[in-house]
């Protein structure tokens, strides 16, 4: 059987994330809070992913590679959830229902292990995601 | 001897908390230690004095490397970028004090551009639902005084207002709340199991994105239609549904708190709309408010300075001179950036490299980019001219609105390094050399030629009828 690997993604603040980014968006703590996607364990373990290894997440409009854990506030099987920043907004699309504000949650992906893959930092991905170089 | 400030403004989140106590060195130039603030904002008060500051405009140079400015310069440069700019965009303030948000309304009065805030990609549905649906509320000096139900919807107070729960809403005792936490019943209504989750006495873990449903059925409990409800809406089972119907009904002043949950899913305002329905249904049998978890310490600001100014919270468009409009969607900013209408972008007291979804970030660095901020944030490292400024907060004062809406005199900590500005002088002093460029633009059209002998107008109208 092909485990589906369909999932509602939530992009919201945390509290590591926030500490994170007033010590600067180019520290390690701001790398370590918000390269990392958290899943309920039992997806992991149906689509064979490992604690602390990279995945590829894709939506409508990109794609991601960031680090998986485990839910530190738990999430329902079918859920994941990256905390706001620049790896969440990878993948986050723009569409905004007349009102402005983007799909910031409530939207499909797909999660798929990515071992050989590197989680970029924060200035790799962003002047990657831009075309231009530093 | 160490000197220590009291009665310091917080400036992170919405809770505007202004009861921090600062310990300075001797000099009065270092913060060495932040009592009665969050991991967060203490973490902005050491940041300010703890690492090394950009002090100086620094612009981007051909090789992509930065080289530093005047500020002279460099208000040269943004005043003569929005002269060119055929539709200027100035986006940010959650980080400003409503000094700066008034004189960023007058550079983009003068400019012709559009101004918008961080409301619009957090609260900006909750304010269209506040114009189609009105607004009961109260304030957070209430909720700690006589709120004995709290319902937080969509919102994570522990880890997005770590003092929200403390301070305001749970655990303090207040004039009619003399148990504090053990006399008031606390519902969270969320998809994950959060922290706050964890602190509450019901938690529904709802399906994501189906609030709206959920409000309806708890509607129809009120409305007496209970027995036409399924077993099952929104995951959540009927039972759990009449159950905290009756915890609402019953309550003697219940506050609603709603964050990011409505606002960012699937229906938008229209799940804010039916949130102050279901208050005001409450309303006939109890007594309830509703407040939005604003996300910036002054976020609020913008929203109250460019309503008395213009009439409107967010998402103006000043580009046609004579009058304001506003129609989110069509002049929001996210919305502006995919379609490429915008062909300048000022970011200011925010973070859009970082917050916003990399589409738009492409399509806003197609252009020239501006960024005013104290900090070296990703903004900055992409901008095309980056003006460091003065913390608001910490080495500027100012007024700042609370997520209730009432204002709050923040005063500064300690003093800007030398040679720098606030975000107001700097806004002012662009808007003063537009004032000048276009001036000169306006003698250099009124030489007389044979357009002006025929009585055709010698300058766009627009700049004309500002002048």
């Amino acid at each position: 059987m092909i485990p589906d690997n369909h999932f509602i993604m939530i992009t919201q603040r945390s509290i590591e994330e926030g500490i994170a980014m007033e010590k600067g968006k180019q520290s390690k703590e701001y790398f370590d809070a918000c390269s990392v996607i958290e899943m309920n364990e039992l997806d992991m373990l149906m689509l064979g992913i490992e604690e602390n290894t990279p995945v590829l997440v894709k939506s409508e409009c990109g794609q991601v590679v960031v680090t998986a854990i485990v839910g530190l506030q738990i999430l329902k099987p079918g859920m994941c959830h990256i905390r706001q920043g620049v790896w969440a907004n990878q993948i986050v699309p723009c569409r905004t229902q007349s009102t402005g504000v983007p799909q910031y949650s409530g939207f499909p992906v797909t999660i798929e292990p990515a071992r050989d893959r590197n989680v970029l930092n924060v200035y790799e991905l962003l002047y990657s995601s831009l075309g231009v170089t530093r | 001897m160490v000197l220590v400030r009291e009665g310091i403004g917080c400036p992170y989140c919405g809770c505007s908390c202004d009861d921090v106590r600062i310990t300075l060195s001797d000099d009065g130039k270092k913060i060495l230690d932040v009592e009665n603030a969050c991991a967060i904002g203490t973490e902005i008060f050491l940041h300010a004095t703890n690492h090394h500051r950009i002090t100086h405009p620094r612009i981007r140079q051909p090789d992509g490397s930065f080289n530093e400015i005047s500020y002279e310069k460099a208000i040269d440069f943004v005043a003569t970028a929005i002269l060119n700019a055929k539709k200027p965009l100035m986006y940010g303030f959650g980080s400003t004090t409503c000094e700066a948000q008034g004189a960023a309304a007058r550079l983009m009065e003068l400019g012709g551009g559009v101004l918008d805030n961080c409301a619009s990609i957090c609260h900006g549905p909750s304010l269209m639902a506040f114009f189609d649906n009105g607004h009961p509320t109260c304030t957070l000096g209430e909720v700690k005084n006589r709120a004995d139900v709290i319902l937080y919807w969509g919102a994570n107070p522990v880890h997005a207002h770590p003092r929200h729960m403390s301070r305001y809403a749970i655990y303090p005792i207040g004039f009619f709340t003399g148990n504090g936490h053990l006399r008031r019943t606390v519902i969270v209504v969320d998809p994950r199991k959060t922290d706050s989750a964890g602190t509450a006495d019901y938690h529904l873990q709802i399906e994501p994105g189906m609030d709206y449903e959920l409000i309806n059925a708890f509607r129809m409990v009120l409305y007496g239609f209970e027995s036409d409800i399924p077993e099952m809406v929104a995951g959540i089972p009927k039972q759990s549904i009449l159950e905290i119907s009756k915890v609402l009904r019953e309550a003697k002043f219940g506050v609603c708190f709603f964050g990011m949950g409505l606002t960012h899913t699937d229906g938008r305002n229209h799940n804010v709309d039916i949130a102050i329905s279901l208050m005001r249904d409450l309303n006939a049998v109890s007594k309830w408010s509703i407040m939005a978890m604003r996300g910036h310490f002054n976020i609020a600001g913008p929203n109250m300075v460019w309503s008395w100014s213009y009439g409107f919270p967010y998402c103006l468009d000043l580009t046609k001179g004579e009058h304001a409009h506003m129609n989110p969607g069509e002049t929001s900013t996210i919305d502006l950036a995919i379609r490429d209408e915008i062909d300048l972008f000022i970011n200011i007291g925010t973070d859009a490299a970082a917050h916003f979804p990399i589409d738009a970030v492409r399509h806003l660095k197609k252009h020239t980019w501006i960024t005013i901020d104290p900090n070296m944030s990703m903004a900055a490292e992409i901008a095309d001219l980056h003006i460091p400024v003065g913390i608001s907060g910490i080495e500027v004062s100012g007024i700042v609105y609370r997520m209730d809406n009432v204002p709050i005199q923040y005063r500064k900590v300690i003093d800007m390094p030398d040679g720098m500005l606030s975000d107001e002088e700097v806004l002012n002093r662009i808007s003063e050399r537009l004032e000048e460029l276009m001036e000169s633009e306006r003698v250099k059209a009124e030489v007389p030629d044979i357009s002006l002998q025929k009585g055709i107008s010698p300058a766009p109208g627009f700049t004309q009828s500002l002048i």
